[in-house]
């Protein structure tokens, strides 16, 4: 009778000392993802919010009606449609363009034909951005093509091609080079090696380039607020002319961010496994 | 390998054309619009005698300290937690590293309401805490360690899944041995867990070090600077001379130092993870 409950009171201290580590989990998973969820909610909640109750004092967190007023504002008063057009077409390009002339390059330098290439991407990986702006930007000047699109595409490449290079070094290495050797020796050219037996092995991972590049590539701010004219600003540069002429209009703005955030966040549902992986090959920014 | 042709030359063109210009327009007397003559190296004699230029460099130094080593510290933490088994922990690690993957503009703009002395909700959060109001970046005191709040906010998260693959590398054996002669947690983290996920640790440090060097964005959106030139960090002093007041063979001379710095601290961080590899 007497080991009966004794056995029974050790059962549930075991289970009450489970319940306690899930318990601690749970509550360090809050404390973790806590300030992102906050800031996020927030952003929304600010959008969704008329003016009266955004600048409220205590402030009001839950939207009460909610309205899609500063949504509807900033697409018809501000240029929003045309903005999101040239985000989409500079990053668009410039991400079609690097995975040209990048995958061939990460192949190369990955297989230890081309050490030199890989050398020079890890030094533009620590360069600081401002050192390709001022060049380009007088490039740009001299060519006549200061404020067009095309300028803004051409010095994006300088984020998205490092970054696709990158990004496929990683994934060429992990190919084993048997599978090329057998295409060798079977008669292929190593062209041939590379477009039919690496490529589709790495389809993956020029996903993964390809979005991480394109994110990156959007979310750019300091070559746009240079490069860009009026007519050619792309959505975080518009984001942030918004902020200067509407010192105190926090609904617009908030609803403005987060359209232009939005994509990034999106894209980023699709490669979270494998996000890991393109930070293996040396950090996400560009 | 001539399909790699193409690389080279687009790689050349943005990338190698810019550097080399950079270093013949650092030794030029030259503002845009006008014509230039060649200096040697005045703009550089000229900088090391700017005090606001000189200013720049311990400011950009104390925001770095904060913007790597509390992401260190937090994203460690942060990975043992993800490296447990819990439901929806795919979901979570996702919402986890949004921050991130998010438009650094669009977050600085949502933080600057959020830092509103007056009617800004992170004074309210700290009301309910008996905490008094912040002046936040509008204080040439806070204005710093406040900048630095926001890039700790947004680059936890890649601290995070450096060490996590880190952790899913470690192997079994050590814990096991480690839990039949009764080790404590603290003790299997402090003498089996930490040793082995410093070389990762590293690498973030050095990733983070670059990146907190060069940050812009956050910086130039939120305070611009200011106030006064309290938050002027070298690359926001870079921009300012270049876009601003135009002097562009001055600015390419500050690029030069600005990636001096940068490269001398990465290599020095390189270096101490060779070492640290060495004694293990």
């Amino acid at each position: 009778m007497e080991s009966v409950i004794q056995a029974r009171r050790l059962a549930i201290s075991y289970r009450l000392h489970k319940l306690l580590g899930r318990l601690a989990l749970w509550f360090a998973v809050l404390v973790v993802i806590s300030p992102a969820v906050f800031v996020f909610f927030w952003m929304l909640s600010l959008s969704l919010k008329n003016e009266i109750d955004n600048i409220a004092y205590p402030p009001v967190f839950i939207p009460n009606p909610p309205t899609l007023t500063n949504y509807l504002k900033i697409f018809r008063e501000s240029n929003y449609a045309l903005f999101s057009y040239n985000s989409v077409i500079v990053s668009g390009t410039a991400t079609l363009i690097a995975l040209l002339v990048g995958v061939p390059a990460g192949y190369g330098i990955a297989k230890g034909k081309a050490q030199g290439l890989g050398m020079l991407i890890m030094v533009a990986r620590i360069t600081p951005g401002l050192s390709y702006l001022i060049p380009l930007f007088m490039l740009f000047r001299f060519l006549h093509i200061s404020g067009t699109l095309l300028a803004l595409m051409i010095s994006h490449l300088v984020i998205t091609i490092p970054m696709v290079v990158w990004v496929m070094i990683s994934f060429f290495e992990d190919i084993h080079p048997e599978l090329e050797e057998a295409a060798l020796t079977d008669g292929c050219n190593i062209w041939q090696a590379f477009y039919r037996v690496a490529m589709p092995i790495a389809r993956p991972g020029i996903a993964v380039a390809a979005i991480l590049a394109f994110i990156q590539s959007w979310n750019n701010f300091l070559f746009g607020v240079v490069l860009a004219g009026r007519e050619t600003r792309t959505l975080p540069v518009a984001v942030f002319n918004a902020m200067t002429f509407e010192q105190l209009s926090w609904g617009p703005v908030a609803a403005a961010a987060l359209v232009v955030t939005l994509p990034s966040l999106l894209l980023t549902i699709f490669v979270q496994r494998d996000i890991v992986t393109g930070l293996a090959a040396g950090g996400i920014k560009g | 390998m001539w399909f790699i042709v193409p690389a080279i030359v687009v790689i050349f063109a943005v990338i190698v054309f810019p550097w080399i210009f950079t270093l013949w327009m650092s030794l030029n007397d030259w503002q845009i619009g006008m014509t230039n003559s060649f200096i040697g190296l005045e703009n550089f004699a000229k900088l090391s005698g700017d005090g606001r230029f000189l200013s720049t460099i311990p400011r950009t130094l104390y925001f770095t300290v904060l913007a790597v080593i509390l992401p260190v510290i937090l994203g460690l933490f942060a990975a043992e937690v993800f490296h447990q088994r819990f439901p929806l922990r795919g979901l979570l690690r996702g919402i986890y590293i949004a921050p991130m993957m998010a438009t650094p503009v669009a977050i600085a703009l949502v933080f600057t309401m959020m830092f509103h002395p007056q009617l800004g909700v992170l004074n309210y959060l700290l009301s309910l805490f008996g905490i008094p109001k912040q002046l936040w970046v509008y204080s040439a005191d806070t204005v710093i360690p406040t900048l630095a709040l926001v890039e700790v906010w947004q680059w936890t998260p890649l601290v995070m899944l450096i060490v996590l693959g880190g952790l899913a590398a470690l192997p079994t054996e050590p814990y096991e041995s480690a839990v039949i002669d009764g080790a404590s947690q603290w003790q299997m983290f402090r003498y089996i867990t930490f040793p082995l996920i410093l070389p990762f640790l590293m690498i973030a440090v050095i990733i983070r070090t670059i990146d907190a060097l060069k940050s812009f964005d956050i910086i130039y959106v939120i305070s611009q600077g200011g106030p006064g030139t309290a938050s002027e960090t070298i690359n926001i002093f870079l921009y300012l001379q270049a876009f601003a007041f135009l002097r562009i063979g001055h600015a390419s001379a500050v690029v030069i130092v600005f990636f001096v710095i940068i490269l001398a601290l990465a290599l020095t961080l390189l270096y101490a993870r060779e070492r640290l590899r060495w004694n293990r």
